[in-house]
């Protein structure tokens, strides 16, 4: 009950969040990236924002020894640059530009009834189901290689 | 530079950062929302609850905002079904297969220095210029 409401609000305030900065709106979107065009500098305040907090946070929720309403804290400990990361990446950042939603933005345009959210996100699920067959398929090959 | 808006960006970043610090104050995960949402399509155990709150927040957060502040929604470029379409499937099949997106990556990841997420946010950075540049040099903007 606690852990629902704590994370429900989480989700709000993180919502109200990219709404405020500008994240719902494609055209702000693009206009970040495409820095050919006329420039609109404003997405760097939101990353710029959130990384002050973030920053300045993270060090002193990790002097606890366990969360609050969780038994451990589950933080990714990888440090190797693989191609899967990098391959992973630069397709995000082509998806991105092509229609100007990143996965968050896509879920709050959602609420927000956008229209080129509402197939856009679902689009989204599908890529992502797609990832997890591919990668069956990959791991399945590599171990009947071996 | 029309459209600049530094007061209101700089607010929801900060919002955005105290979001994610207490994702990880109160559940220990990184606030990164490819993953969250991923976590719901092949649940496992005790993944479920915390993952499906969170997102319920994000879909609320967009319709209490689209009421209270509907300019958050205005700038919206045109684009055809099958552009949108792509463009889901590669921003899907990408951040699963780079393990985040600009959440976990760009604002949690960097935060905590590391490695993987800076190289990853620098990766995505350049290719999503390159594409946006690319579409309105070549595409004049239409897609």
């Amino acid at each position: 009950m606690k852990r629902s409401v704590a994370m429900f609000a989480c989700g709000l305030l993180f919502g109200v969040g990219l709404v405020l900065g500008g994240m719902t709106q494609t055209a702000k979107v693009i206009g970040f990236l495409d820095v050919t065009g006329a420039w609109d500098p404003s997405l760097a305040f939101v990353m710029g924002g959130a990384l002050a907090v973030y920053a300045v946070a993270w060090p002193l929720i990790q002097r606890r020894e366990r969360p609050l309403l969780a038994r451990r804290f589950q933080v990714p400990s990888r440090q190797d640059l693989s191609p899967r990361l990098l391959g992973g990446a630069a397709l995000f950042g082509v998806g991105w530009a092509l229609a100007g939603f990143c996965p968050g933005p896509a879920i709050v345009a959602v609420g927000g009834g956008a229209d080129s959210a509402l197939l856009f996100l679902p689009s989204m699920i599908v890529g992502m189901w797609l990832f997890r067959q591919w990668d069956a398929w990959t791991t399945r090959r590599a171990e009947r290689a071996s | 530079m029309e459209n600049f808006t530094p007061i209101s960006s700089t607010l929801g970043g900060l919002m955005i950062g105290l979001s994610a610090a207490l994702v990880m104050l109160f559940q220990g995960r990184i606030a990164g929302i490819s993953g969250i949402l991923a976590g719901l399509l092949g649940p496992r155990p005790g993944e479920v609850g915390w993952r499906l709150w969170f997102v319920v927040g994000l879909l609320v957060g967009g319709a209490v905002m689209v009421i209270v502040w509907p300019q958050g929604f205005a700038a919206e470029v045109t684009r055809s079904p099958l552009a949108i379409v792509a463009a889901g499937l590669l921003v899907g099949f990408g951040t699963r297969l780079g393990s985040g997106c600009t959440s976990g990556h760009g604002v949690c990841g960097i935060s905590r220095m590391s490695r993987r997420s800076i190289v990853a946010t620098l990766t995505f950075m350049a290719t999503g210029a390159l594409t946006a540049t690319v579409v309105t040099q070549f595409f004049g903007g239409v897609l």
